[in-house]
This record gives C-alpha cells, structure tokens and sequence, in this order.
C-alpha cells in the first residue's frame, strides 16, 4: 500500500511534470531565448487540449466532435492550432514593445476561456468534455500511468532536442541576439519580426502539444482547469526558477516546481476541511512568493543560463559602444 | 440605448481612475503594472473590512482604505519593485505578475472565494428622464467625476504634479533638473494606489466584491490606457470612457458574457491600426 | 583658483573606456568650447562631468569641491547645470512648466527668474503657454538653456546647442551664450561646428581619441594649421 502510494506519486509526478516541462520548454524559446513576453500561456495550452480532445472523439451530440481521429494526430493538431493562433497575435502585437504582447496575450487566454466557457455547441461549456480517449487504455490496462509516463517524457527529450538543435544554429543565435539587443540585431540587417513570430509561433505549437497531452491523460477537460494560475502562472515560475535560457533549467524548474505545488495539496489536504479554499489560496500565495525570492535572491534561476555568446552580439556590442562615445 | 450609455459612463469613470494611474506608472516607473487591477480589489476589499467587520460609515471606511492601499503600494515598491528596478521593465512586469497573484490570494485567503456586498438590501432607483439610476450609481458618478477633475487640478496646478508630468515627459531630463525622481516614484504610487483604491470601492458599490475582481479588470484598464497613448493620463480617462460605452453598447449584439473580451478586441484592433493611440503623438 | 577643474579623467560605459586621461580647465567667466571629430568622446566628457557616466579615474574639481563620483542631482545644487543635445525639453509641458521644472529645487518664488529668462529670450514669452513640443528646434534649444538658466547656475554645460537648426538660428543661438556668459555665467560646451564655436569662446580644446590633443585661446586654434585640416575643412 505504501509502496504502491509512491509508486502512484511518482508516476503522477513525472507526467505532470513532464507536460508542464513541454510547456516551460516552450516558453523558454519564446522567453528564455527571444526575450518575448507571453503571459498568455494558458491560452495556447487550452487550444491544444480541446483541439486534440475534440478530433480525437467519436460523436457526442453535446458539442462539436465525431471526427474520431488517432491520438497523434489529435496533438499534432493541437499544437498546430495553438501555433496559429500565436501567428494571429504575433502579427499585429510583435513590432512594438514588449508589453504590448505581454498584455495581448493575456487578453487571448482570458478570451478563449470566455469562449470555451460560453459557446455550449464548440466545448460543452461550464460542462466541460469528458471520455476523452487514452491511447492504449486497453493495452495496458492498471500499467496505464506507467505507459503514459514513459510517453510524455519521450515527448519531452524529443521536444528538448529539437530546441537544443535549434538553438545552437544560426537561428538561435540570432534569436538570442534579438533577445540581447533588438537594434543591433537589426542593424546587422536580421528581420526582426520574422525571428521573433518564428519563435512565438514555435513556443506556441509546444504549449498546445503540452496541452493535449494533459487533456489526454486526466480524460476530462472544462474551463475551470484552464484559470491562469495553473496554466500559466506555475509555468512561468518554473522557467524562472529553473533557468531562463536554459532547456535543462526549464525542465527541472518544472519538476521543482510540480514536487513543490502537488507537495504544499498535500499539506492543504491535512488541513480541517473548513479551511480547504483558503488553503488553496495559501498555496498560490507561496507560489507567487517563491517567485519573488527567486527574482531578488537568484534572478538566473538554479541553473543559470548557458553561457554562449554569440560571435555576432560581442562584436557588434563592443563597437556600438565605442561609438556611442561620440 | 441610452440607459446603457448612462451604466457605460458610470463604468467608464471606474475604469478610468484605473487606467491613469497604470498611465503615471507605466511612464514614470516605465514599467507596465500588471498588479493594478488587484490593487483596485485590495482596496475594494479594505474597504469592507474597515465597512462590515469595523461597522464604520462608508464614506470613512472608504477614505480608510484608500490611504491603506497607498500605504500598501509604498510597501510592495519598496520590498518589491524598487530593488529589481535597475534590472529593467521585463523583470518588473514578471515580478507585477507575480504580486497580483499574491495580492489577489490573499484577499481570497482572508476573505473566501464567496461574492460580498457592502451593503445587503435592494435599492430603488431613482427615475430620471426616464433612465433608472440608483442612488449609489449617482454617488459613483459624482465622485469618480470629483477624482477626475481632483486629479486634473493636481497634474496641473501644484508643483508635485507638474513634475510627476515631467519625469512622464522625460526621465533623463527631469533627473538632470535635479528633481528628486524617488520622492516623485513615491507620490505615482500614492496617486496611482489611490485612484485604484477608490475605482475598486466604486466597483464594490455597483456590483459586488470577488477576489477576481481585479483581475477580469486588467484587461479593460490596459486597452483604456493604449487607447490613450498609454502617455498621457488625460488619454486615458478618454481611452476609459470609449472601452465602458463599447462593452455596454456591445450587448446590444453579443452575449453579456463576452463583455471583457470587448476592450481586447479594441485593442488589438487599435494595435493593428493605430498603435500609437488614439491621441497619442510620437511613441 | 580655476571654476572647474578636470584632471586625468578615464570614462565610459560597460566594459568599454571612452575617455583615456582627459584634463580641462574652466576658469570663471569664460566660454569653454570642446571641438574634435566624432567619436572623440566630447559628450562623454560632458556626461561624466556631470554625474551622468561613471568616472573610473581622475578628479573632476567644482569651485574648490571635489564632486567626482556625486550624481546629477547633488551636482545641480552645486550651481552647475547642463543642457544635453536631444531631448532636452520637456515636450507636453508649457514653456512656464518647464521654466518652472528647472527651478524645481528652488524652494522660493521662480516668477522673478523666470521675467529675466523671458527677458534674454523674449519670444519665449510670446510663447508662454505653448507646448514646448510644439515649438521649432531653435526655439526648443531656448527653452532647453532657460531650463538651465533658471537656478542661477556658476558654469552651464551644452552639448552640441546648434546641431540639427538651421544657420540663421544657429548663429541666434550662439549669440544667446554670448549674452549668457556676460551676465556672469562660465559656459563650456561641446560645438560640432568647431569654427562657429571657437570664434565666441575664451579657449578651447581639441579632443581625439578620448585624449587632449590641443589647448589654446579659441583665435589660435581657429588659426592653427593642423586645427584647420581637421576640422575646419581647409
């Protein structure tokens, strides 16, 4: 029984982790690398979970389904899905500043969730959609976790690799230099705009990827699961305590983080019941304090950033400045 | 038609007290404050502390909680803001994230997730050319007119204000006329909080008091704000009414509930077509 | 006893040195003009005499006071303002406002100032309650140099006053510093047009590379022959 407790636990910790992992590692190339400012990740996760869910099921006359697709090819939508929507933000928000895109994409995720919670026909509403398919249930059977276990973290190297291989060509390097500092990257006649919708867009397709992992897993999605605390908010704590600019970082900042979110339940749990929804707002509020801790005491997260300059910056830095002397 | 335009200019005075003092911060501590609409429910929520649990009248346990919020504005810069300040606005906008969470959990902490009302008990309202207004939307009304124009003589005609306008202009100059850019920090956020504060209480009376208050607020006080130029504090006031009169006229055509989703689609419209704002000048 | 001294002055940013071991005097009662081409690293020097760029060596001497390493805000109660090249102007502030900012820690009555600023610069009363931003560039620069005026400063510091007006406001301009400096302001200021500049002033530096290459009275440099090849354009 005990054993069985920790075994459960740990299975659950790796595939909460691991999804929220996706969806640091996303936002580590939108954030980390390109200096974007998406506090709208929420947004495309959700788009990801009710695309894959409702391409993935049969009929249900409760709302918009019956395509009865395969799994992958459910997430493969998602994540498609949640990179065009990043495209339809980046457009008319990526030339100006930073905040600009910080606040749209706030605005599309609370959006959505309006969407999601109104429009009964396309998601079922407050209702929520269940019996969302799980790949293999009949396989597997009371070994189910342990599969979707190992699924999730395949996802997850094969997403870290990519990043990884992306980042140390050419195109990463501009995207850091972009990061660093857009005028010159600019300067030395990069398109700008075209990196930094590259890499929103790319970071998008992970949080929607990410998204229909989760969906297919817990089976069950609605609105409520989709607040910005938990899909955005803890995300961000992750890359932050984790490493910005890190992939390594971004992906223990999210077992970190999870170990410490599912962790501070466990306190709540043990709480008299008379205190559970303020024992839920307790643990937001250590949330958010880890955060600022993070941000005063270690502002470049456990692991810190890779060092890796790129050639292009230094030069161009260093004669910028000789010039501004002028 | 023009009852919606009434309950439109009474939301717009709310939503503009909001969005000035997300104005003065953003070009004064040049940083977008994305903690302001939680501070709108701190102060909404003080209010029924000092309201309910104290039994004070309203209009004291409403100048109590304003003062509170500033105080508690101070606080959060100091242990906050302030030391993360030379490391650049990116950093401050996580970090305002990170406070509004904090800020609107402690509110449901101390307070429950349940609605609350300052007062129980229905109003009549009062019929007016045909319009109903109850008496409380008239107190909003007259007094989010009193805090605009308060706010006005203030930016205009004491010393105080015309720097806080100055450092907005420019910051670089303005510390090199040797005005003390700290002490002028300190005053954004005692009329900025303030102004929340009060825009919160105004909220509170009109409807009802939830923890997320703050939050479904962001939106509209941001697209109030980019609609003025996100400059200019008299933009914004502007940029308020123009967000509350489409969300109300808005549900002439659409559900209620896409009411907030409003303001962003005018912004990001605006953004598209406009960025600078609608009577902004140079960025 | 000179106004302000500078001795072996290394400045910049980040990692990079600009100033290389400058020295420079300003003695009461003169105008000062700093000339060399671009990238000299004149408005660094400008900068860091006021507080406004981190000094890593050297000592910058005001009035007898050692004001190395103090910031802009403690270097204007001194009694030393400064007009930087752009921006210098309170831009949706009136012309008053930012006569009014400019006095900003004057803790009495500014309207008496503010008659003698009007008065060196009458269409800046015209202009009372325009908006500054409105205004043209020349009369931006008045505005900017009333600004600096208005707290009866012992040397006023301008970057580049001319650069960007047109010739006839230009020579205004220069002609307004005249004014200045004989109602009892030391001014020292950085002019791209080196010949315009040096004509008006008591003495002047060429500045390379971030180092001294020449001081003399303002008419030999303008007759100096290696002067005139680099700057003078003939």
């Amino acid at each position: 029984m005990e054993w069985g407790g920790v075994v459960g636990y740990g299975l659950f910790l790796l595939i909460y982790g691991g999804i929220y992992a996706i969806s640091a590692l996303g936002l580590n190339v939108q954030w980390g690398y390109t200096g974007l400012f998406n506090i709208g990740v929420g947004g495309f996760f959700l788009v990801g979970a009710y695309t894959s869910a409702i391409m993935t099921k049969g009929p249900d006359f409760s709302h918009l389904g019956g395509f009865g697709q395969p799994f992958i090819v459910g997430v493969l939508a998602g994540g498609v899905l949640a990179a065009l929507l990043a495209l339809l933000i980046g457009i008319p928000t990526l030339r100006l500043r930073g905040d600009y895109l910080a606040i749209a994409t706030i605005g599309i995720a609370e959006t959505l969730r309006l969407i999601v919670t109104n429009e009964q026909w396309l998601t079922a509403g407050v209702w929520g959609i269940g019996g969302i398919p799980k790949p293999l249930f009949s396989t597997f059977g009371s070994a189910y976790n342990a599969f979707y276990a190992v699924l999730v973290l395949a996802a997850m190297v094969l997403v870290y690799f990519a990043i990884e291989r992306g980042i140390r060509s050419p195109w990463g390097r501009v995207l850091k230099a972009i990061r660093e500092d857009e005028a010159v990257a600019q300067a030395v006649g990069k398109d700008v705009f075209r990196f930094k919708l590259q890499a929103l867009v790319l970071g998008a397709f992970f949080m929607g990827v990410a998204g229909a992992l989760f969906a297919h897993f817990v089976g069950y999605i609605s609105p409520e699961a989709f607040e910005p605390m938990n899909a955005t908010f803890l995300v961000w704590v992750m890359l932050i305590v984790g490493g910005s600019g890190n992939s390594k970082g971004a992906i223990l900042g999210a077992f970190i983080v999870w170990v410490i979110w599912s962790g501070t339940e466990f306190v709540a749990a043990a709480l008299p019941p008379a205190l559970g929804p303020r024992a839920h707002a307790l643990r937001i509020v250590l949330i958010g304090l880890l955060l600022m801790v993070m941000l005063l005491v270690r502002p470049q997260g456990v692991l810190g950033e890779e060092r890796q300059v790129s050639k292009l910056l230094r030069q161009e830095s260093g004669s910028r400045q000789a010039s501004a002397g002028g | 038609m023009a009852q919606l335009i009434l309950y439109g200019l009474i939301y717009g005075g709310i939503i503009s007290l909001g969005a000035i003092g997300l104005t003065l911060i953003a070009r004064i501590l040049r940083f977008s404050h994305f903690a302001h609409g939680d501070m709108m429910a701190l102060g909404a929520y003080l209010a029924l502390l000092f309201r309910v649990t104290l039994g004070l009248p309203m209009w004291a346990a409403a100048i109590i909680a304003v003062v509170s919020t500033a105080v508690a504005a101070i606080a959060i810069d100091r242990l906050f803001y302030k030391p993360l300040r030379r490391t650049g606005p990116t950093i401050l906008l996580i970090a305002s994230v990170g406070v509004a969470l904090v800020l609107r959990h402690v509110i449901q902490f101390f307070w429950g997730a349940a609605p609350q009302v300052y007062q129980r008990g229905v109003e009549r309202p009062w019929i007016v050319w045909g319009l109903r207004i109850r008496p409380v939307q008239a107190w909003i009304l007259v007094m989010a007119v009193l805090l605009v124009v308060g706010v006005w003589l203030f930016l205009q005609k004491t010393k105080t204000g015309k720097a806080m306008r100055a450092m907005a202009d420019n910051m670089d100059l303005a510390a090199v006329s040797g005005i003390d850019t700290e002490r002028m920090i300190v005053w954004t956020w005692v009329l900025g909080a303030s102004l929340a504060a009060a825009a919160g209480i105004m909220l509170g009376l009109d409807t009802q008091l939830r923890p997320a208050m703050g939050w479904l607020m962001l939106l509209p006080l941001f697209a109030a704000a980019i609609l003025g130029g996100l400059g200019n504090p008299y933009g914004a006031i502007a940029g308020g009414m123009i967000i509350a009169l489409a969300q109300e006229l808005s549900t002439l055509v659409f559900n209620t509930a896409y009411k907030p989703a409003v303001s962003f689609v005018l912004m990001v419209l605006l953004l598209l077509l406009r960025p600078q704002g609608l009577f902004g000048g140079k960025a | 006893m000179a106004l302000l001294e500078v001795s072996g002055l290394r400045a910049g940013y980040a990692e990079v040195d600009i100033l290389h071991g400058v020295q420079l005097t300003v003695q009461a009662g003169e105008i000062v003009c700093v000339v060399g081409p671009n990238g000299a690293g004149k408005s660094t020097l400008m900068k860091a005499i006021f507080g406004l760029v981190p000094v890593r060596a050297g000592r910058i001497v005001f009035q007898g006071e050692d004001i190395t390493g103090l910031g802009p805000a403690q270097i204007v109660r001194r009694g030393m303002c400064y007009v930087p090249q752009n921006n210098n102007v309170f831009p949706s502030l009136t012309v008053e406002e930012n006569l009014e900012m400019g006095a900003f820690i004057h803790p009495g009555d500014f309207r008496q100032k503010m008659e003698e600023m009007f008065e060196l610069f009458p269409i800046l009363k015209e202009r009372r309650r325009q908006k500054a931003g409105n205004m043209s560039g020349g009369q931006q620069q008045m505005v900017a140099m009333a600004r600096a005026l208005m707290l009866d400063p012992k040397l006023l510091l301008l970057d580049e006053p001319t650069a960007g007006l047109s010739p006839k406001f230009a020579e205004l301009v220069l002609e307004k510093v005249v004014e200045i400096n004989q109602r009892g302001v030391s001014v020292l200021m950085i002019e791209q047009n080196a010949r315009a500049g040096l004509a008006i002033s008591h003495r002047g530096y060429v500045l390379t590379m971030g180092r001294n290459r020449l001081d003399d009275t303002g008419h030999n440099l303008m007759a100096n022959e290696e002067v005139g090849r680099l700057f003078l354009g003939g």
